[in-house]
């Protein structure tokens, strides 16, 4: 008896001896040399840094996404430091990254280097989990994290609220450059997990009425420096 | 075995009477037809978009033998295990095997249509398991003991006061109205059992050759958790999902979220390329996929409809058709509903059973306009219709068709069979005409005209 994967090809390259036509196509697919902008006809992600900035702010807006501008490091601290004291955190989880590290230690509560030694009922009773973050994606206001540089999988997603820091710097225009850069950066290499994260978790199950908080967070802040 | 077409016909004739559930579920598309219209005009062209998709899918399906071997290359070497599966219940026997094997007790599943597919969870369940399902509209219907209503939306034909006495009765919870109370019931019920599962099992959007990547599309988080927190991640997906390279999902991940539900991009997209590496905190010990084909390099082999293996069950066809809105998603009794379903369905579970499909349609051909992949549904549907009549014509395609063959090719037979009709139709008109069925319940025959269309055209002054 043969087994089931030479099967699987043999039926496959059986089936594909007859061709398919092309799809009928309303336009050239192409983008063609003449335009600067990857897939012209693909949302508008702005074609310079402060372009992006603005569509960036305006996605998160429509997400329910906040976005706390700040012009440095000191800054992006006492950002999260208020907000931590405002919605009166008690248990805050953060990667433990250069740029995180004093962050943390403003914070008015107990925190918890998250990556230092995983242990996922602790981290379900944390009110935050801070990371930082690949890119961030002006086009559609998605947030790129991985579980090589943003603290593993759960981080960001089992704590109740999510919070971001990043530099401005990290802001591409849309999802292909996002996705040429983290192959750039990771090679062959990817990290276990890629996600783009689009907003607060989010439902429409029950009669197609948003409800955000379905199970990952409720709340998402990107601190953005510079 | 049940007669697929009579239940069918019963179901639909029950729930297009059903005035108040039709209201209420066009009431819950309104949102999504405004949403998904501000995000394709943020497109700054929606037709090149979905060439750009299209071709990407083409491309991938039409070469599938190498871009398979490309994607579980790279799979295997980012640490994963590949199992093939010709049918469903070898796909089960695998996962059950991989359960066995790893002594497990508790399953936690994110949304996955191809375990419907394959009838996983009643598996499981025989076998031992806890098995529950973590998309809110999945547990619903998985409390519920019903398929899924939309294979997008499962559960968007249940009111919300049938949620809150379905929990108080499962979960012992207070009676409450709210959709947000309702939600956070479900949140704080199945946050320990993700915490407890040792196995995550969830579905694959897309499978990315070029990195060996597989990519999950989802909303609310619970599939992130699925393949965050058990020791063990399986992901179950149709050969069907690969594409070339990570650039096609620049694409078609906005195309799935603004056609399928209107939004910009789908909350959480995430790529997962094996299991926890070295260096990293958390994730599973061990990463599995499981291929199946089911049927669908049967659909492989029709080159007409091939195309409608390109498709992202993004859901957008159901949500236009105008059938799907009437009859409800319960009554097409298959696993994917609506013109795909109908499309596919006789491919993947045979033509003769599902056939009755293709006439679950009034070829307005709004759900190939709909489709970001420009899937050909509705001439396929046409399609399905002319294999059925060759493959097995029924005693009255073979009678009508020769009688029209017949009197077509005799003009004056044809002629005088007009005079005789328009001359009889009065008499018609006044009998009662079973024989009709339900074409005559809601339908008067028209009045008969003085002369035949060949003859007002002879006599006309031009």
């Amino acid at each position: 008896m043969s087994d089931a994967r030479s099967d699987i090809f043999a039926r496959i390259r059986e089936a594909l001896k007859v061709k398919a036509p092309k799809p009928h196509l309303k336009t050239d697919a192409n983008p063609g040399k003449t335009s600067t902008v990857a897939k012209p006809w693909l949302p508008d992600g702005g074609e310079t840094a402060d372009a992006s900035l603005t569509i960036l702010a305006e996605q998160l807006a429509k997400l329910k996404a906040v976005l706390i501008r700040v012009p440095d490091k000191a800054a992006a601290a006492k950002a999260v430091a208020e907000l931590s004291a405002a919605k009166n955190w008690k248990k805050v989880a953060f990667h433990g990254h250069e740029l995180l590290r004093p962050i943390a230690a403003s914070l008015p509560c107990e925190t918890w280097e998250a990556d230092a030694s995983f242990d996922k009922q602790r981290l379900e009773g944390c009110d935050a989990g801070i990371t930082t973050c690949e890119s961030i994606v002006a086009q559609l206001g998605s947030i790129l994290v991985s579980s090589a540089t943003s603290g593993g999988r759960a981080l960001s997603v089992l704590p109740h609220v999510h919070v971001v820091v990043a530099e401005a710097s990290q802001v591409v225009p849309d999802l292909g450059e996002a996705l040429a850069l983290a192959k750039a950066r990771h090679g062959d290499q990817m990290p276990s997990m890629l996600s783009f994260i689009t907003g607060p978790s989010r439902t429409g199950d029950i009669e197609r009425i948003l409800v955000l908080g379905a199970h990952g967070p409720k709340e998402l802040y990107l601190v953005l420096i510079g | 075995m049940p007669d697929s077409k009579a239940i069918f016909l019963k179901d639909a004739t029950v729930n297009a009477a059903d005035g108040d559930q039709r209201a209420f579920i066009r009431k819950a598309l309104g949102g999504y037809y405004t949403n998904r219209d501000l995000q394709k005009a943020r497109y700054r062209d929606w037709e090149r978009a979905r060439d750009a998709a299209s071709l990407a899918k083409w491309s991938a399906v039409n070469d599938l033998a190498n871009v398979l071997e490309k994607f579980t290359a790279n799979f295997e070497r980012n640490g994963g295990v590949v199992h093939w599966a010709r049918d469903a219940a070898e796909a089960r026997a695998i996962i059950l095997k991989i359960a066995e094997d790893a002594k497990a007790k508790a399953i936690v599943k994110s949304k996955c249509m191809t375990s419907e597919e394959i009838h996983l969870n009643d598996a499981l369940e025989k076998a031992g398991y806890g098995v529950v399902e973590s998309d809110l509209g999945e547990f619903i219907q998985q409390l519920r003991g019903e398929a899924p209503y939309h294979f997008v939306f499962p559960c968007m034909h249940v009111k919300r006061e049938a949620i809150s006495e379905l929990f108080t009765k499962h979960l012992g919870t207070a009676p409450t109205d709210s959709p947000e109370e309702l939600t956070m019931i479900a949140r704080r019920h199945l946050r320990q059992l993700y915490v407890d599962a040792d196995i995550g099992i969830t579905g694959a959007n897309f499978l990315v050759a070029e990195t060996g990547q597989i990519s999950i599309t989802e909303n609310e988080g619970n599939a992130r958790l699925t393949a965050a927190l058990p020791r063990i991640h399986i992901a179950l997906s149709g050969i069907e999902k690969v594409v070339n390279n990570l650039d096609d999902l620049s694409v078609l991940l906005p195309m799935l979220a603004t056609a399928g539900a209107g939004q910009p991009m789908t909350c959480y997209n995430t790529l997962y390329s094996g299991p926890r590496k070295k260096g990293e905190c958390d994730g599973p010990e061990e990463f599995h996929i499981v291929l199946l084909d089911n049927a669908r390099t049967r659909l492989l082999s029709d080159p007409e409809q091939r195309d409608a293996l390109h498709c992202i069950r993004c859901g957008a066809c159901l949500n236009v058709c105008p059938i799907f809105k009437n009859i409800g998603g319960l009554a097409y009794g298959t696993t994917y509903q609506g013109p795909i379903g109908s499309v596919i369905t006789p491919h993947l579970r045979g033509l003769k059973q599902w056939n009755h499909l293709s006439g679950a349609s009034s070829l307005c051909g709004a759900c190939t306009d709909a489709c970001p992949v420009r899937i050909d549904l509705h001439h396929h549907l046409l399609h399905n219709r002319r294999n059925a009549a060759k493959e097995s014509p029924t005693l009255f395609d073979r009678a009508f068709h020769n009688g029209f063959n017949f009197v077509i090719k005799r003009p004056w037979l044809f002629a005088t069979g007009g005079r005789i009709f328009r001359a009889t139709l009065p008499l018609l008109q006044k009998l009662p005409l079973p024989y009709m069925g339900a074409w005559m319940k809601t339908r008067d025959l028209p009045k008969a005209p003085s002369q035949s269309f060949r003859d007002q055209w002879k006599n006309q002054n031009v």
